[in-house]
């Protein structure tokens, strides 16, 4: 699908700018050229899919039946999968923890949902796409999903009601039956479509300067970091590497699009791939403003339980991936 | 004339909806009173899943996406 990518870049440093083929710098700049453009189209790809998928996600009647069905356990699971497929953003993800405690859907399986939205988003999943193939994107997706699935479970072993905000636990003592929503949106497809590649082209535009930065990053080490630097001073049996870029890297923020050309780097020069997916969901899944967000909701109590399990959790999975891949 | 209520907490497709609400009514030269609710509390009481909403007259016309100045002008003829 990317060959034509692949060769116009080669054409574009090679032969239009001249730069000599084989050094460091041809090298690092055809790699630029051509990681950018691939993951522009697969972003754009999947952040359009995803909008049409979630403009005709039925939300309100997937949240009534996660009310009212009996799954025994498998809501965690379904709960999950609705993290995945819904945007993590303040305007979807808050007033949907809301509907949920609200509707009587118990915390552990809110949790699992709330885990997995930030953990596996479509911008995370286009540059996993893009730089690492779809084996290691499907491990990374479908870890996500499981690690919401069993920290939802897990949390939902303990009383954490007590630990939510004062407001939010008002609204659970007036818990309501299956409430009706208003507002269907009835527009055919072909009146949807304009407004969701809209979107998805302001999704693009917004993370476009980071992809530049990552790539370049990433590129400038490519052609200058030596072959197997990291094997030879991490080694792949280095265990302590998991928690040490777990920790490092949930109170950084970065944007998926930024990080993700750079780990590509680092795992093509030797750091275990387990490590580097854990680091990638240190860095997405838990975040400074996420925890602002969810102090809406929360105290900093559960906060810190909340951060505390899926950081744990993620640490276990890191190192699974290293045993297993 | 009409009250018109934007709800969402502050993101930004809630605000290019907000903007949008605004411009529609411009252009419509109907008197309305445009609110935006950004509390979240206040927010929950109308029963959404998902924001930006757009509200008139009390009730939900659009919610968890971005209304086009087109389509917001459509309603307010309603």
């Amino acid at each position: 699908m990317f060959n034509w990518v692949d060769q116009f870049s080669d054409w574009l440093i090679y032969h239009v700018f001249n730069v000599a083929e084989d050094s460091s710098l041809g090298n690092a700049l055809d790699f630029f050229v051509y990681d950018t453009i691939k993951i522009i189209i697969l972003l754009f790809l999947i952040v359009f899919i995803m909008g049409i998928v979630n403009s005709y996600l039925p939300i309100e009647k997937l949240k009534n039946y996660l009310q009212t069905r009996n799954l025994y356990g498998l809501e965690y699971l379904f709960a999950s999968l609705f993290g995945a497929i819904t945007p993590f953003c303040s305007c979807s993800s808050v007033p949907l923890f809301i509907g949920f405690v609200q509707g009587g859907i118990p915390l552990g399986v809110t949790l699992s949902f709330l885990i997995t939205s930030p953990l596996v988003n479509e911008i995370a999943i286009a540059m996993f796409l893009g730089l690492f193939g779809w084996q290691a994107t499907l491990i990374y997706a479908v870890s996500g999903i499981l690690l919401g699935t069993f920290g939802g479970w897990l949390l939902g072993k303990f009383n954490l009601e007590p630990l939510l905000s004062e407001w939010v636990k008002n609204i659970l003592k007036a818990k309501q039956e299956k409430l009706a929503y208003e507002g269907k949106d009835n527009r055919p497809f072909s009146q949807r479509l304009p407004g969701i590649s809209k979107e998805a082209w302001g999704i693009v535009k917004g993370v476009f300067v980071y992809i530049l930065i990552g790539i370049g990053i990433g590129a400038a080490m490519y052609g200058y970091v030596p072959e197997n630097f990291f094997e030879q001073h991490l080694g792949s049996g280095a265990w302590w590497t998991v928690p040490a870029a777990v920790v490092f890297a949930v109170p950084i923020y970065a944007n998926a699009a930024a990080i993700v050309p750079v780990i590509q780097v680092f795992v093509s020069k030797g750091v275990p791939l387990g490590t580097a997916i854990a680091f990638m969901m240190a860095t997405v899944g838990l975040s400074i403003p996420e925890g602002t967000m969810l102090k809406k909701v929360m105290t900093l109590k559960l906060i810190g339980i909340y951060f505390g399990t899926v950081t744990v959790f993620i640490i276990i999975s890191g190192f699974i991936f290293n045993l297993l891949l | 004339m009409k009250e018109i209520k934007v709800l969402g907490p502050g993101c930004a497709r809630c605000r290019t909806t907000y903007n949008n609400v605004l411009q529609a009514v411009k252009e419509s030269g109907l008197e309305a009173k445009v609110e935006k609710i950004e509390d979240i509390m206040e927010m929950m009481k109308y029963n959404v899943l998902s924001t930006p909403v757009v509200m008139i007259d009390e009730e939900i016309k659009t919610k968890g996406r971005v209304a086009t100045v087109a389509e917001i002008l459509e309603l307010l003829k309603e």
